[in-house]
């Protein structure tokens, strides 16, 4: 049993890894990673949902009536969503600024959804924690590492929690950053190519 | 901001796919064939204009007036996914050719983020009635037109040689940042 748990927590970081192994969740994805502070957070707020509404509805799994099931999956989301929402205002204001009309999004993000339908709704509470949360780490990484290829390419620096990590230019001082990384087009191509280097590694 | 410059603004500039990252899982979805880009953009202008205009009335008269501001996200959820359901219901029994067209894409626009998205917009930009409905339309207008042009692109795609790892997703990621790219052109117009 032990095994099997750790086995549903793992398989989010490589096997299953959002968004790549699971192409879900893809607006927050282009919309926040333009730093790796963005996409961290982002991905932060995503796992406690993600866990907080696996454990719930595994909870609930016997009492939901089959036919509504998807209204209560989505509410029981959305309530998860508002709590995050008023702790980060609280507590991380100017990411919760940053971040914007992506944080309320979370609750038509796909993989949550989809999580609590393929798993959460059919597994007892404890491999449905370990998938809420091995999917949720896998989706911070995945957002964080494109937020970072970004950040680094379009800025040439690379900030975390408010303090110059890398600064590109002092290495190469030649550098001149690919300002368009930041932008809109940079990320599908970011993102493009990353899902592209995945599959490779992959085969 | 007059009507003219909102309506430009929203299916340009800010455009909902390519500027602003919502709704990209059914634009990637259903963008392999012309017929079900139609009929998702079809399909998303029709909600999109309810789902818009009514959510502005509930914020404002429900939301608002009884101090439950902080409900937004749960009561336009509810709101979205009710009304798509009540669509469907209507149009299955009054219009069924309409209904047919749509087909499976009604169902699919609950959980996509455009509509939500554009309907929190439309509040945090403080929008009127008239505005909301307008920039709503504009909004749907936009994605359908991204997602009609990219779909034209990936039908071309398809008959050229892509290397095994780029293939599907991958290459349509990069095609759209192409397409963005375009679009990106229309910064600081208005």
């Amino acid at each position: 049993m032990a095994k099997s748990i750790v086995q549903e927590f793992t398989k989010g970081l490589w096997q299953e890894i959002p968004p790549f192994r699971l192409v879900l969740g893809l607006c927050p994805t282009l919309g926040v990673t333009t730093s790796v502070e963005n996409g961290l957070g982002m991905g932060l707020a995503t796992t406690f949902v993600l866990a907080g509404s696996n454990i719930l509805i595994s909870l609930l799994r016997n009492i939901i009536p089959a036919k509504v099931r998807i209204a209560c999956f989505i509410i029981i989301i959305a309530t998860f969503v508002i709590i995050v929402e008023h702790l980060m205002q609280a507590y991380t204001y100017q990411l919760f600024q940053t971040l914007g009309v992506f944080i309320p999004l979370i609750v038509v993000n796909c993989i949550v959804l989809g999580r609590a339908e393929a798993f959460a709704s059919k597994n007892g509470i404890l491999p449905s924690t370990a998938d809420g949360l091995g999917i949720g780490v896998g989706y911070t990484l995945s957002l964080g590492a494109l937020g970072a290829v970004r950040e680094i390419l379009g800025n040439g620096t690379l900030t975390i929690w408010g303090d110059l990590g890398f600064n590109l230019a002092s290495v190469f001082p030649s550098f001149q950053p690919f300002t368009f990384m930041v932008q809109a087009p940079g990320a599908f191509i970011g993102l493009g190519l990353m899902l592209c280097a995945i599959n490779a590694i992959g085969d | 901001m007059g009507y003219f410059e909102l309506i430009i603004a929203c299916i340009f500039v800010n455009n909902i796919l390519l500027a602003q990252f919502l709704g990209n899982c059914p634009f990637l979805g259903t963008s392999k064939k012309m017929e079900t880009a139609i009929g998702m953009a079809m399909a998303v202008i029709f909600v999109l204009v309810l789902a818009g205009t009514i959510t502005w009335i509930v914020h404002i008269f429900i939301l608002v007036k009884y101090d439950l501001v902080y409900l937004r996200t749960i009561a336009f959820i509810v709101v979205i996914a009710s009304l798509v359901q009540f669509v469907e219901m209507f149009l299955k029994k009054s219009i069924p050719a309409l209904y047919a067209g749509l087909g499976i894409f009604l169902p699919l626009i609950t959980t996509n983020c455009a509509v939500l998205g554009v309907c929190v917009l439309n509040i945090d930009k403080e929008f009127t009635f008239m505005q909301s409905l307008v920039a709503s339309f504009a909004y749907a207008a936009g994605f359908g037109l991204a997602l009609i042009l990219f779909a034209g692109v990936r039908e071309k795609i398809l008959l050229a040689r892509v290397p095994k790892p780029l293939q599907d997703t991958s290459i349509g990621l990069v095609t759209a940042g192409m397409i963005a790219l375009a679009f990106y052109a229309f910064k600081g117009m208005v």
